[in-house]
C-alpha cells in the first residue's frame, strides 16, 4: 500500500483501485478539537482536488478535498457520534471515507510521506 | 499595525506551551491543553484565566456632583459599597460603546472594569462626560486580574486566602490582602460557574498565577474555552453581540438600563422603545453538531431575516448554539430558522437563554 498527501493536508492510502482518505495528523492538530464531520454520501462521484467532505473544529470550518477521483464506497460512520476520533488518530481510526475506481496516474500529483514532511517544514 | 501588548503572564503562558493569538490589541492565550478539555475543567473543577488585558479606571470623587451618575445606563450612586453592577456606556444614538461593571469601593470611590479593545476610547468618553475630569484615573497598567471559575473555586479560594471569602454573595466583593498586597476578590465571572475575579497589583499576578496552578484542582484555561463558556450562558461578547450600532434594547439587555435616570443615549432608547426595535436578539439551537459562526446568514422560510453574532459547538449540549439579530417576527420561541454561509447550511430552532442551565453560578 502506498500513502500520499495533498497540499491541503489530506492523506490517501491506495491499494489497487481502492483508496482510504482522511486529513493529516498535522491538519487535525492545527484545527484543534474536532466537533463535526460532514461525511460524503455513499455513491457520490468525486474528482481529484474537488470538495469531498467538510470538517469543523472549535476554531474553524473547513472543506476536505478529495486526493483522488473515484466513487465513495464507504464512510466512517463512527465520526457522526465521535468526531474526536479524528484528533485521536487522524491517519488511523479517524479516516473519513473509502473511494473506489482510483486512477493510478493521478497519484503523481500528490506528495509521498517524505515530500509532505518537507512541505510542512516550509509552512 | 500597532504592536501587541503583553500581560505580566506572557512568559508563563509560553512555558505552558499555550497557543497565543491577538485579541483586542493584546497577545493572549487561546488554549493550553485544548479548548474542550479546558471548558470541561471549568464546568467540573476550577479553571484559571489571565484577564489582565481588561481595563480598570478608578473614580475618586462625588459620584453625583462630579457627574458619574449620568454616564452609564444604570445608577452608580445607588450601588451599595461592596457591590458591583453591570451595564452600558452608550453613544447619542443609544449604541453600545462598551459593556462594563462598576464596583462601589467606598462612598466616594468606584472602579470601572471595561473591555480590553475599548479601554482607551472608554476612558476618553467617560472623562469627557464628567464635570470634573481629574477624578478619573486609568489604572489598567498597574492592575492585574485573574479569574478562578468553577464549582471548586470557593473551597480553593478559602483554603489559600481565608474564610472571609466563603460568604461573598453573587455580585459582591471584598477588599482583602493576597500575597501581602491589597486585592479585590469579587464573586463575578463570565462562565456561568461559581467563581471569583481577583484584582491585585500587576507585579503580583505571576506569583498568584503560579500559586494557584500548583493546586491539582486548578488548570489554566484560555480565551477559546472562555468564549464557549460565556456563549453557553448566552452572555454577550462586545464586538460580536454588542457594538456601537447595537442598542441594549436590540440586544435584549433592557434589564441593565434604568430609564428612571438621565444618561447619554436615553432619548434614542425612548424612541426605540416607542417604535419597536427593527432587529431583536435571538438565541437558537442547531439540530446537529454543526457550529454557526459570526456573520452567517439567518433565514426563515427561505427569506433572509438576520445575522449570527456569536456561534459555537456547545460541548454541554452536544449541538451548535448561537446568538443573532433578526427581524422581530423571527424571534418567537420555537421558530424554525436556517443558518447559512456558502455551502454550509444548518437547521435551528429559537430557544430560551441560558442554553446551559447546570452551572454552579449561584451555588
Amino acid at each position: 500500500m502506498a500513502k500520499f498527501y495533498t497540499k491541503e493536508h489530506e492523506w490517501v492510502e491506495v491499494a489497487g483501485a481502492q483508496a482510504t482518505v482522511g486529513i493529516s495528523e498535522h491538519a487535525a492538530h492545527e484545527l484543534g478539537d474536532i466537533t463535526y464531520v460532514e461525511l460524503p454520501k455513499i455513491g457520490k462521484s468525486v474528482k481529484q482536488f474537488e470538495t469531498l467532505a467538510a470538517i469543523e473544529s472549535v476554531k474553524a470550518a473547513s472543506d476536505i478535498y478529495s486526493p483522488v477521483s473515484g466513487k465513495v464506497a464507504e464512510v466512517n460512520q463512527a465520526l457522526d457520534a465521535a468526531p474526536e476520533l479524528v484528533n485521536q488518530g487522524a491517519e488511523s481510526q479517524g479516516w473519513i471515507c473509502r473511494v473506489e475506481g482510483v486512477n493510478e496516474a493521478e497519484l503523481g500529483a500528490l506528495m509521498d510521506a517524505a515530500a509532505y514532511a518537507e512541505y510542512l517544514k516550509g509552512l | 499595525m500597532e504592536e501587541l501588548k503583553a500581560t505580566p503572564l506572557r512568559a508563563d503562558h509560553e512555558n505552558l506551551k499555550a497557543l497565543m493569538a491577538p485579541f483586542g490589541g493584546w497577545l493572549m492565550p487561546i488554549q493550553y491543553s485544548g479548548i474542550i478539555a479546558e471548558h470541561r475543567w471549568c464546568r467540573e473543577k476550577a479553571a484559571l484565566f489571565d484577564i489582565c488585558h481588561m481595563g480598570e479606571f478608578l473614580f475618586k470623587g462625588d459620584l453625583v456632583a462630579d457627574g458619574l451618575e449620568e454616564v452609564f445606563t444604570f445608577s452608580v450612586s445607588s450601588i451599595p459599597v461592596g457591590r458591583s453592577r453591570y451595564g452600558f456606556l452608550l453613544n447619542d444614538a443609544g449604541g453600545v460603546i462598551d459593556d462594563l461593571i462598576v464596583f462601589r469601593l467606598a462612598e466616594d470611590e468606584a472602579m470601572i472594569v471595561v473591555n480590553a479593545a475599548t479601554t482607551d476610547n472608554d476612558f476618553a468618553v467617560i472623562r469627557s462626560r464628567l464635570k470634573n475630569p481629574t477624578v478619573l484615573t486609568d489604572i489598567s497598567a498597574r492592575t492585574g486580574k485573574v479569574d478562578l471559575q468553577g464549582p471548586l473555586s470557593r473551597e480553593i479560594m478559602v483554603e489559600h486566602f481565608g474564610a472571609q471569602i466563603r460568604d461573598i454573595p453573587f455580585f459582591k466583593f471584598i477588599k482583602t490582602s493576597i500575597l501581602g498586597s491589597d486585592a479585590i476578590v469579587s464573586r463575578t465571572g463570565y462562565t456561568g460557574e461559581l467563581g471569583y475575579e481577583i484584582f491585585l497589583p500587576s507585579g503580583k499576578v505571576a506569583e498568584l498565577w503560579r500559586l494557584l496552578l500548583e493546586d491539582p484542582r486548578v488548570a489554566p484555561a484560555g480565551l477559546g474555552a472562555r468564549d464557549l463558556l460565556r456563549l453557553e450562558m448566552g452572555y454577550s461578547l462586545y464586538g460580536n453581540d454588542l457594538d456601537e450600532q447595537i442598542t441594549p434594547l436590540t440586544a435584549g439587555l433592557s434589564s441593565f438600563v434604568n430609564m428612571n435616570k438621565e444618561f447619554v443615549g436615553r432619548a434614542a432608547l425612548e424612541r426605540e422603545s416607542g417604535q419597536g426595535s427593527p432587529r431583536v436578539k435571538v438565541a437558537f439551537k442547531v439540530d446537529s453538531r454543526r457550529a454557526p459562526r459570526h456573520f452567517y446568514q439567518i433565514l426563515q422560510q427561505g427569506e433572509e431575516v438576520g445575522v449570527v453574532t456569536s456561534g459555537a459547538f456547545s460541548p454541554m449540549l452536544a449541538c451548535g448554539i448561537g446568538l443573532g439579530l433578526v427581524k422581530p417576527g423571527a424571534a418567537a420561541l420555537g421558530t424554525r430558522l436556517t443558518i447559512k454561509q456558502d455551502r454550509v447550511e444548518m437547521e435551528a430552532q429559537v430557544v430560551e437563554l441560558p442554553f446551559y442551565t447546570g452551572g454552579s453560578l449561584r451555588s
